[in-house]
């Protein structure tokens, strides 16, 4: 009765090229976007999503042909996010072949989004992007954690592809989502990210336990084992990674195997 | 070689179900507003996007060419909402169904499970099935909703999954098909089952 883990690749895409970054930074040409979500939806990948970074309307309109040709050969759902300001932004994406749409920085510039997404194309369609990051200026209202040494922060909500701070805190907000309509959760981690040194158990762990729709831990996956860290030690219901499966570190297929010999319940 | 429509509600996203039934080998995949139209194909397709009443609303002043074509023998395919509007009622909407099939739809049990269903569950094949033919038992298929059918005739459930409680995921009934889950987004046991319908309609056409 429970459903599967899913192991779901991610696609940065800038101008129809997909890109992997370190701490949201550098970037590094990694192949067409249309021929990698063929070759990982043939390799088993439960989901797919594309994250588009390109920042021009010329580059969004890219976009659109990509997600329509990426609809035309594969047959596993997946998920558009990156540059959706407004409803008809989303509108675009969906109809053009997309089975959700995951909105970031527009979210937090205007949650009412949230919920008029949910109300239109139902709450499977919403998926809320929440990328966090430790922050060691502890105010009023923030939920504290403390490292080994003592030392408190709290994780901050940070927009505009991890840019800029909003002083909100991550568990609050992730709860708010939930209750305006997101339907799912991409829960990035900027301080695990691209570091491939596992993901950020403490963060996933934190967000999971407040919400009730499903959460997708991402950033900081080096290989196998971080997937399965984060399946037993968080009540996670995805696992995004991108390096390890751009690089032909890994195979999603030989992920899967190792995940289900570990006792996770895998579709292969 | 089978000429295929889609029924569209005027709801969204009708793309991915047009390229999986052409990349499985459909001839031609037309959308279609008007049921008048069936005539002119081999197989039809009710897809599963939107909300129960205004797709109801959308269909009900030609049902009754739907109902000829599934005497005539016309294979159709029900896909989530599209099976569950075949029934008589459904919890999701005040207007009566098209009482194609009798029973009832209803709400997954709340508080047990999160709804919607949304992701990776297993089949349970319950029965014979052209359908499901070359489908292996506890086959992983994508599921996205928060209904399920209550057929009173049980024999026509051929597959189930389970969710708290049993979910009838394959229906069948002669050539007409209702299935809970999306084939068109299940891989490769997903384009097996839209192969089986194609072939279910290629054989109607000849």
């Amino acid at each position: 009765m429970m459903l599967a883990k899913r192991i779901i690749p991610c696609l940065d895409v800038d101008n129809g090229r997909v890109v992997k970054g370190v701490h949201f930074v550098e970037v590094k040409d990694a192949g067409d976007a249309v021929e990698l979500a063929k070759k990982y939806s043939e390799q088993g990948a439960d989901e797919l999503v594309f994250l588009d970074i390109t920042a021009s309307q010329q580059g969004r309109d890219i976009m659109k042909g990509v997600v329509r040709n990426v609809a035309s050969v594969i047959d596993i759902p997946f998920t558009v996010g990156g540059g959706i300001k407004k409803l008809e932004d989303a509108r675009d994406i969906l109809l053009s072949g997309a089975d959700k749409v995951s909105i970031n920085t527009a979210a937090v510039k205007n949650p009412e989004l949230i919920t008029r997404l949910m109300e239109i194309f139902g709450k499977q369609c919403v998926v809320v992007a929440i990328d966090a990051k430790r922050n060691y200026e502890v105010g009023k209202g923030k939920t504290i954690f403390k490292d080994r040494d003592g030392k408190k922060y709290w994780f901050e909500v940070r927009i505009y592809g991890g840019k800029e701070g909003t002083g909100i805190d991550a568990i609050k907000w992730a709860k708010e989502v939930e209750s305006r309509g997101a339907g799912e959760l991409l829960l990035t981690s900027i301080d695990a990210d691209g570091t491939e040194n596992g993901y950020d158990i403490e963060l996933t762990k934190a967000i999971c336990k407040s919400v009730r729709v499903p959460v997708i831990a991402s950033g900081g996956c080096g290989k196998a084992s971080h997937m399965l860290d984060v399946f037993e030690k968080a009540d996670v219901d995805a696992a995004l990674a991108a390096s390890i499966f751009h690089y032909e570190k890994s195979t999603v297929d030989k992920v899967k195997k190792y995940l289900k010999r570990s006792g996770i319940r895998i579709r292969l | 070689m089978a000429k295929i429509a889609i029924f569209d509600y005027g709801a969204g996203n009708l793309f991915s179900l047009k390229s999986a039934l052409e990349r499985n080998g459909a001839e031609s995949v037309d959308i279609i507003y008007d049921l008048k139209e069936l005539p002119k194909y081999d197989g039809l397709v009710l897809p599963g996007v939107g909300n129960f009443d205004p797709a109801i609303r959308s269909i009900e002043s030609s049902a009754k060419h739907l109902n000829k074509a599934i005497e005539g023998g016309m294979p159709v395919m029900g896909i989530c909402l599209g099976m569950e509007m075949l029934f008589d009622r459904s919890e999701e909407g005040k207007l009566e169904g098209l009482k194609i099939l009798d029973g009832d739809v209803v709400m997954l049990p709340k508080g047990k499970v999160k709804i919607p269903h949304m992701g990776w569950n297993n089949l349970e094949i319950k029965g014979e099935s052209k359908f499901l033919k070359g489908v292996k038992d506890d086959s992983w298929v994508y599921f996205v909703h928060s209904y399920r059918t209550v057929p009173k005739q049980r024999k026509i459930v051929v597959a189930t999954s389970n969710y708290g409680v049993s979910v009838p995921a394959v229906i069948e009934k002669d050539n007409l098909i209702g299935v809970q889950f999306h084939p068109e987004k299940s891989g490769d046991v997903g384009s097996t089952m839209i192969k089986n319908f194609i072939e279910i309609c290629d054989s109607e056409s000849t």
